[in-house]
């Protein structure tokens, strides 16, 4: 078989898992693309290991390794999302700019201490009025409603 | 190097206009795979990304198998398609993912982020496809067990891998520790 075949799918699938990293808002979304981009990696590893015929078996021992680390990671990673969920309201990472930079809104990081009652409220605390007035429409341009405060 | 080791592997150096069944087999498994890895990373309905990643990860699956690599297509099959995918919709019903058509599955940047990804996918094919023109894998396999089979690849595992292996049950053990934890309700008068 030619090496090229499961190398350049190998790149596509990590590229269309970037995309999804990228592009997705959801949380438990950008796992799944994460998985993917795992497993390419993991299809690279076996593809060179039958290429190499390694002696000690490095590629498919990697592959196994990184079969569980990633079993970890996905137990860990929703563990987390659950209890962003469980105190935010939302799973959205693009809502969740409670650690950003200074640039946003004067207010948001100068209350830092009754920032941590406030965050039960389903985030965007920040752009409180913004909801009130720009609703989903807010969602789409994020970015750009944090830049008007500054 | 390459074709050094190519030239014993591969007899004549077959072409790219004479595919091998195990060739053909493995492109129309890999389109099937890529398509689903689109739909899921597309879909805006999550429960549906959560299914065609079964799809995805089962083609994955079938082609470990085609690159006679079978324990690792059978563990793939277990972790990832028995138990990652049973963790995903588990997570996205915690969650009250919502079953139907979601308008905002996608963010802002969507068209950033295809940029992104086209280039990169651009430029690695060029790298890749460069690199590995002329190299071939023998998947036919003398007798006796391939190098992929469980008995072999258990072999290299407890024998030049026991301290990896074994490191990796203390990091498991402590990503079910550190999973207990962060789920773990608090009291409510401790916060």
């Amino acid at each position: 078989m030619h090496l090229a075949y499961p190398a350049v799918l190998a790149v596509l699938l990590f590229c269309v898992g970037l995309y999804g990293v990228l592009a997705r808002r959801n949380a438990i979304l950008v796992l799944m693309a994460v998985e993917l981009m795992l497993n390419a990696v993991n299809l690279n590893l076996v593809a060179f290991d039958v290429w190499l015929r390694d002696t000690l078996h490095a590629g498919q021992a990697l592959t196994l390794f990184t079969i569980a680390i990633a079993a970890a990671e996905i137990g860990i990673g929703l563990a987390i999302v659950l209890l962003v969920h469980r105190n935010r309201g939302s799973s959205d990472i693009d809502r969740l700019r409670d650690l950003r930079e200074s640039g946003g809104p004067p207010g948001g990081d100068s209350s830092g201490g009754s920032r941590d009652e406030k965050s039960v409220a389903p985030a965007t605390d920040n752009d409180a009025d913004n909801d009130a007035e720009s609703g989903s429409d807010q969602q789409v341009q994020g970015p750009a409603a944090g830049r008007r405060h500054a | 190097m390459s074709v050094l080791l190519a030239q014993p592997l591969a007899a004549g150096h077959p072409g790219f206009l004479s595919p091998s069944g195990v060739e053909i087999v493995f492109v129309l498994v890999g389109i099937v795979t890529l398509g689903a890895a689109l739909v899921t990373v597309a879909t805006r309905q999550l429960v549906h990304a959560a299914l065609w990643l079964v799809v995805a990860l089962g083609g994955i699956a079938v082609e470990y198998l085609l690159l006679t690599a079978e324990f690792i297509a059978w563990v793939q099959v277990l972790i990832y398609v028995g138990s990652v995918v049973v963790l995903i919709l588990f997570g996205l019903m915690l969650t009250k993912a919502p079953i139907g058509r979601s308008p905002d599955a996608d963010s802002g940047n969507r068209w950033i982020a295809l940029a992104v990804s086209l280039a990169a996918a651009t430029t690695l094919v060029t790298v890749v496809v460069d690199a590995f023109r002329s190299t071939w894998i023998n998947v036919q396999e003398p007798t006796g067990p391939g190098s992929g089979s469980s008995e072999v690849t258990g072999t290299a595992l407890f024998r030049h891998w026991v301290l990896p292996f074994e490191v990796l049950s203390v990091l498991l053990l402590a990503a079910l520790v550190g999973a207990i934890v962060l789920s773990k309700r608090n009291k409510a008068g401790e916060r």
